[in-house]
């Protein structure tokens, strides 16, 4: 069944979930919580990594069952038990890790998806639909692509369109713009105030205020498990107000980090790094980042910046060009020998290439000293040791839910981040590189992340910081340079840069 | 010399059919996901009970029937244990193949050594009359030509319908297929039981139509190639009879070459298709040329609510 527009609901509860709570493994992680949205707005749904956002809406989409509470649609009190139940229901969610089989085509995925009262018999059809909903909402995707060669934002187009074609009339998009980048956000945004005004009920869990005082019509506040502010419209809210509802206190702004560059301490010249498809990735960029500075490096995500985050950690060889750490030639070495030059990393992806999810918090915390701090004779572990050192850094870094036997895929986002930076930011750094380390977090975590990197820059050691948000380039640089293509296309002092410069030099070499 | 020929390979069908059904069933497990090390347990009792059930009830094709429903029946146990009590794949795997070859032990002992009444080959009449490709292709016993369409069958429901789309989906990433509303428990145990059928009919082709007698220990790492093979053929069940005929004409060449009189060390000759394993295992590997359709979740057990 297509979609229907239903403006004669318009203004009346869609969905709403009352006093549910849900327990894992004995701990409560939502308590009581509520929410509703209504048709034809864009509830925002607002709260600090491991609120229970995610989890209150796999409840409602039947992927969870809640221990208590009930779900209504329409007002009229329904069981949902699965989530083929809820797409029964017309309701939606596009997940934050997404749920498509990747080896899979766009429209195989859709035909998977679709039961038969969707009436798609096969995949023809299911690839017609798909470029026909495409142009319809404006959401153009080739039906034949596989899901693996798919970008992350076509990936997300496709989840959409999923749902879309379904018939879902209740669309639940959990954190969406975190992995998309600034102008791909705008223009998802745009989209979703769209569905809005065609009658359709938007559910948008983000971190980003900006987002839900500029977009959203209603916001709800989650914390800790509880709903701590219940559709409330966001005309006269304001950014701190949120910020100040969602962590219970105040956020005090960045302080503003002065430069006092030393001596050089990575200097990278003349760099080439090829693509796994072929292409350049890195096509000769140069860079000099002393210590005591920060160098953000702004671009549009995908020209060039996980390659030159891999290679400079050693994941990826050079074709061409030098790297040295501390004055020594590393672009050979391996990563252990840039550990141990200082060389410290925190990847934009922390369960690919940061965290071991199945193993514990200890083991990760240990993960990198095993050869000195944690063996013991004969390559023993220092076991006692591993967890005393977890206990300490659970405790100075303020990670939730942790502790040194739990696994650490079992932390939410934002926990995870600060597990990997207390491993990453020792005593022993020199050189710190952060891909994009805030993505997906919320904003007290994201303000403990950013003060790490001003401490540990303060006191002497150099970032290279490397992010598609442009805001969190501009408030944490002391030097900013802007990536496009695989080079460094325009460098400023901090104070000089703004928005609108970086934005235009990006456009302008896209 | 073009005796020698046509004597191998019309022998070759007879040692490749074990393989190519049993792999069969283990790429129809595998591609839902579960990986399942079961093979020489299953077909182990799978050639016991259709051996048996020949002897007693005096109908092959009875015994054949009554080899796959053995398998099925422990499959089921090794598919309940890994499906629904979670207990890890390759424990279970192996665990399996220890019951399935102690079972046979004990209920077989009376009938080993017992001549069975086989099956007898077909000749396709006008085809098997052809010179040298006539009797390798047309004159082989019907369970051959059954073998041969199955594997088309399996590869057509699994590329072509969607309840192969789903199937497929179980094994590539259970959480979107479970969205998706395929029931992910359901589709893992039938695929689970489909692999003890087909195993135990392979089984059921040792003892019944090969050799026409049961004795213990007959399947003699037969499972283990299956397995093998399955990563050789890269999960295509097409792809799985040229595999299983390759195996087989490797298998087929020892007990020939022997016949000639020729001088090469008996035991060098039966380690043959073992060696052959390995070879074709490495291959791809060291020429990174397995970038087929490895299931991606094989061997990880979904449950709705685990963290992913
Ligand atoms: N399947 C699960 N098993 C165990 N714990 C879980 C599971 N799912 C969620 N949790 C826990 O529940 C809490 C809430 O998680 P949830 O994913 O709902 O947070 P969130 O508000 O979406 O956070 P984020 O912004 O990081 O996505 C977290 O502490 C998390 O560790
Ligand atoms: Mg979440």
């Amino acid at each position: 069944m297509i979609a229907v527009a239903v403006p004669d609901r318009e203004g009346g509860v869609a969905l709403a979930l009352h006093r549910v709570s849900k327990s894992f493994d004995g701990r409560k992680v939502l308590d009581d919580a509520r929410f509703a949205v209504r048709w034809g707005e864009v509830h925002a749904l607002l709260g600090e990594n491991g609120a229970g956002k995610s989890t209150i809406m796999n409840v409602a989409t039947g992927v969870y069952i809640a221990d208590t509470g009930v779900t209504e649609i329409d007002g009229v009190a329904t069981r949902i038990a699965s989530p083929i139940e809820a797409s029964r229901h017309g309701i939606g969610m596009v997940h934050q890790h997404f749920r498509l089989v990747n080896r899979f085509t766009v429209a195989e995925n859709i035909l998977l998806a679709a039961g038969p009262e969707a009436g798609i018999r096969n995949l023809d059809q299911a690839a017609r639909l798909v470029a026909a909903k495409g142009s319809e909402v404006g959401l153009g995707i080739d039906p034949a692509a596989r899901v693996c060669d798919l970008s992350v934002a076509e990936r997300q187009r496709v989840e959409i369109l999923k749902v879309l074609i379904l018939g879902a009339r209740i669309v639940i998009l959990d954190e969406p713009t975190a992995v998309l980048s600034d102008q791909e956000a705008t223009s998802l945004l745009r989209f979703t105030r769209g569905l809005a005004d065609t009658g359709h009920a938007v559910v948008l869990i983000t971190h980003k205020l900006r987002e839900v005082v500029g977009h959203s019509d209603r916001v709800t506040v989650m914390r800790g498990g509880r709903t701590v502010l219940a559709d409330c419209p966001t005309t006269g809210l304001d950014e701190a107000e949120l910020a100040r509802q969602m962590i219970g206190e105040r956020v005090a702004p960045l302080r503003h980090l002065e430069a006092h560059p030393g001596a050089p301490r990575l200097v990278v010249r003349d760099l080439t790094v090829a693509r796994a498809d072929g292409g350049k990735g890195v096509d000769g960029l140069s860079l000099e980042l002393r210590g005591g500075e920060i160098l953000g490096i702004a671009g549009v995500g995908g020209n060039g910046q996980q390659q030159l985050a891999d290679c400079l950690i050693g994941l990826a060889t050079a074709s061409r060009g030098e790297i040295q750490l501390m004055g020594r030639p590393v672009v050979a070495a391996s990563v252990a020998a840039r550990r141990g030059g200082g060389l410290r990393m925190i990847p934009s992806d922390r369960f690919a290439s940061g965290l071991i999810g199945d193993m514990s918090v200890a083991e990760n915390l240990a993960m990198t000293h095993l050869a000195g701090r944690y063996s013991r004779w004969k390559g023993f572990l220092a076991r006692g040791r591993m967890r005393r050192d977890a206990r300490a850094a659970i405790t100075t870094f303020n990670i939730a839910g942790a502790t040194p036997e739990r696994r650490a895929r079992l932390l939410s986002g934002g926990n995870a981040q600060k597990l990997l930076l207390s491993r990453e930011v020792d005593s022993e750094l020199t050189v710190l590189v952060a891909h994009s380390p805030t993505r997906g977090l919320d904003v007290k975590a994201c303000q403990f992340v950013h003060g790490a990197i001003q401490d540990s820059v303060a006191a002497g050691a150099a970032c290279l910081l490397i992010s598609d948000d442009l805001e969190e380039i501009l408030s944490l640089s002391t030097r900013i340079a802007v990536m496009s293509r695989g080079r460094l296309v325009g460098e400023f002092p901090a104070r000089e840069a703004t928005a609108e410069k970086l934005g235009l030099l990006m456009m302008n070499h896209a | 010399m073009t005796e020698f020929l046509v004597t191998w390979l019309a022998g070759t069908p007879s040692y490749a059919m074990p393989l190519l059904l049993a792999s069969l069933g283990l790429i129809l497990s595998e591609r839902a996901g579960v990986l399942n090390l079961s093979a020489e347990g299953i077909m182990a009792v799978g050639a016991m009970t259709a051996a048996v059930t020949t002897l007693l009830m005096g109908h092959p094709w009875l015994g054949l029937l009554a080899g796959a429903g053995a398998g099925i029946a422990l499959s089921a146990v090794f598919g309940l244990a890994v499906v629904v009590f979670r207990v890890d794949q390759i424990l279970a795997g192996l665990a399996t193949v220890a019951i399935g070859i102690g079972i046979t032990g004990v209920i077989g002992r009376p009938y080993v050594h017992q001549t069975v009444t086989g099956i007898d080959p077909v000749q396709l009449p006008v085809l098997s009359a052809i010179p040298v490709i006539g009797p390798v292709l047309f004159h082989q016993d019907p369970l051959f030509y059954l073998a041969v369409v199955l594997a088309l069958m399996a590869s057509w429901m699994l590329a072509r319908t969607r309840f192969g789309l789903r199937w497929r989906a179980v094994g590539e990433d259970p959480a979107a297929a479970d969205i998706a509303g395929v029931d992910v428990q359901v589709t893992q145990l039938l695929a689970v039981l489909a692999s003890g059928a087909l195993c135990g009919l392979a089984g059921g082709y040792l003892s019944v139509v090969s050799s026409q007698v049961w004795v213990e220990g007959m399947v003699a790492g037969r499972g283990w190639i299956a397995i093998g093979l399955v990563i050789f053929v890269r999960w295509s069940p097409v792809r799985a009879i040229f595999g299983a005929l390759l195996f087989g004409g490797a298998s087929a060449l020892t007990p020939r070459l022997l016949a000639t009189g020729a001088n090469v060390p008996v035991y060098l000759m039966m380690m043959l298709p073992y060696l052959l394993t390995i070879a074709v295992l490495a291959i791809p590997a060291m020429f990174k040329l397995g970038r087929g359709p490895e299931p991606e979740n094989l061997g990880t057990v979904y449950l709705r609510q685990d963290r992913r």
